[in-house]
């Protein structure tokens, strides 16, 4: 990896690694009696060792003008290993939070191993550590291959890519120490947060960067998608996390919006989150390499166009819907109410433009369980889209909303659609990637296909029934005028539900865990068995070979 | 000045209105200007062709 660094790059590297570290040893030495000081101490470790990777590559030969002429994919390959590591890990903890909630003892009386702690963690580790750095790994490939241009240096995409991991592992080993600001999916504190704009600034000037050297005119969809992801998210991020530190010695800060601003700031933030990290940039990866695998271009680009700016500017305005019936004005949920119906237009065309691309391959999607990955993601896509449009309609909400629905609703999404088309495209990328000609094992791409539909499935129907009988259960009253059930009496009739989900999150993570065994094996260079349809003659053996030759 | 409750309410439900209105109605002309079309058709063909290196 530094022998692919000139020169300059390599001191560049070294005096922001050095700087890092700098700051990781004020961090450690001022707050040495704060959490943060384990933090700063972390940040000094961490770019200490990458410092020591950098050095001891220094003195190689510098790398010659030939690499010009070719992309530059290294940081996509470490990009997806990374991701893969993050999904089993995130999915991991994610089952071990649904155990946690069947066997609620199940904590070794310990605070790191409490639910508050291990579910942000979860979280944090599935959107982020492998959502982003599947966004981050995959959009550095399409935007090369759609500009017909290479990133234009080699140190950025490595400092976006190895930064934002280093934010990553700051949020989730701060959360098992007990540190957090208590906002959903925003839960890291200050000095992570700041860390996080200046990785996420050189992100977005690295793909302007890219943009500007194109050297085919126009702009492909897919690079609208991934650019709305994260110039949006920057927005989103610096907004809501406008804090004060209570001191520059402390972990702890104190938010600049209180009461329901707080609340109205948090569900724009939390959910532009989804629209813009969840969808947005998997909608970038979709219109690539769902049309590139099919082998057929978009159905309608001009639609792929409408859906974009219908997402981008109708996304920002349906936040609201996550605080109906509270100290919010009765019309700023209804704007909410709104636009969350209206972005069925836009999302139905999306959805609806990547199964019409398929119509015509559907013999492709039955042999290929790759496309079939983003076949399904994109029904589920249209899926959880229609139903979220539904709850957030103020009458609906009131008997999904703090119930097990959300919970299935936000499931069919990440499962079913974000981490689907993550596969689906992780399954297209890497042979091309490691110039393979085909993943080390078609038969087990095949039982990950099954794997993570079976466990999305059961996972989803869990949650609607826990989900609606939770919400009958909360509203019915008896003759008295009191309710019929308390609150107890809802979690005990949960708990068969709950068994039922933690099962299906299991076959999931299995399925993840398949699917990282048969990249590595590829990224290796194995193949496991010939291809079935091999369409050659049947090989002849060496030795019948050498006979003939010899006569 | 001071944005208060009411402003935002004016804002939201007057200017708001419109402009969300004249950008609908300025994508559909972008989307459907007969001279895009064929850039267009090109973009989506693009993508499919395979590319080994970048463009010199």
């Amino acid at each position: 990896m530094v022998s692919q660094l000139t020169r300059n790059e390599r001191q560049l590297a070294l005096v922001i690694l050095s700087a890092l570290a700098l700051c990781g040893l004020a961090m450690a030495a001022i707050g040495r009696d704060d959490l943060i000081g384990g933090h700063g101490a972390f940040i000094l470790l961490a770019s200490l060792g990458m410092g020591f990777v950098v050095t001891s590559g220094y003195y190689h030969a510098e790398p010659s003008d030939e690499r010009l002429a070719h992309y530059y994919d290294d940081p996509s390959k470490v990009g997806i290993v990374l991701a893969m590591i993050w999904v089993v890990f995130g999915l991991f903890i994610g089952d071990w939070v649904a155990w946690l909630l069947v066997y609620p003892e199940m904590t070794f009386d310990g605070g790191w191993a409490s639910f508050g702690r291990l579910r942000p963690i979860h979280t944090t580790a599935v959107i982020f550590g492998f959502g982003g750095n599947a966004l981050i790994a995959t959009s550095f490939h399409v935007l090369q291959r759609t500009s017909r241009a290479r990133l234009p240096d080699q140190l950025s995409p490595w400092f976006v890519l190895l930064g934002y991991n280093l934010f990553c592992l700051l949020a989730v080993t701060g959360y098992s120490m007990g540190l957090t600001q208590s906002k959903e999916y925003a839960e890291p504190e200050w000095y992570a947060d700041i860390w996080l704009v200046i990785v996420w600034v050189t992100y977005f000037v690295l793909y302007l960067r890219t943009l500007a050297r194109r050297k085919e005119p126009h702009i492909y969809v897919a690079n609208w998608y991934y650019m709305a992801f994260i110039l949006v998210v920057a927005v989103l991020h610096i907004v809501n996390n406008l804090a004060v530190p209570v001191s520059i010695a402390h972990a702890k800060s104190y938010s600049l919006f209180s009461g329901v601003q707080d609340a109205m700031t948090q569900w724009w933030y939390g959910h532009n989150a989804v629209a813009f990290f969840l969808t947005a940039g998997f909608l970038g990866m979709m219109y690539y390499y769902l049309p590139k695998k099919a082998g057929r271009p978009i159905f309608s680009y001009r639609m792929s166009i409408i859906s974009f700016w219908g997402i981008t500017f109708m996304y920002m305005w349906a936040g609201s819907h996550h605080l109906h019936y509270t100290a919010l004005p009765q019309w700023v949920q209804t704007l909410g109410v709104t636009f969350s119906v209206m972005l069925l237009v836009p999302s139905w065309a999306s959805a609806g433009n990547a199964l019409l691309t398929l119509n015509g391959a559907w013999h492709k999607v039955r042999d290929d369980a790759t496309l079939r990955f983003m076949m399904v993601a994109a029904i589920f896509y249209g899926l959880s889209t229609f139903e979220g449009s539904f709850m957030a309609i103020r009458p609906v909400n009131a008997l999904s909303h703090y119930t097990d629905w959300t919970v299935g609703h936000v499931h069919a999404g990440a499962l079913g659609w974000v981490a689907l088309i993550t596969f689906g495209s992780f399954y297209s990328v890497v042979p091309w990637l490691w110039k393979r000609e085909r993943m080390y094992s078609a038969k087990l791409v095949e039982l990950h296909f099954w794997l993570a539909l079976a466990g999305t499935i059961i996972y989803v129907f869990a949650m609607w029934n826990s989900g609606i009988i939770q919400g009958l259960m909360w509203r019915t009253y008896n003759d008295s005028g009191t309710l019929a059930y308390s609150f107890v009496d809802s979690l005990i009739a949960m708990r068969p539900y709950y068994i039922a989900r933690a099962i299906g999150g299991l076959l999931f993570l299995i399925g993840a865990a398949v699917g990282f065994y048969n990249i590595w094996m590829t990224a290796r260079g194995a193949l496991e068995e010939s291809p079935t349809n091999a369409d050659r003659p049947a090989a002849v053996p060496v030795a019948a070979r050498t006979i003939e030759a010899g006569e | 000045m001071d944005i208060d409750h009411n402003i935002a309410v004016v804002v939201a439900k007057s200017f708001g209105l419109f402009y969300l209105i004249a950008l609908s109605i300025g994508v559909l002309v972008y989307v459907y200007w007969p001279s895009n079309g064929k850039r267009f058709d090109d973009a989506a063909k693009n993508v499919i062709h395979d590319e080994d290196a970048p463009w010199h």
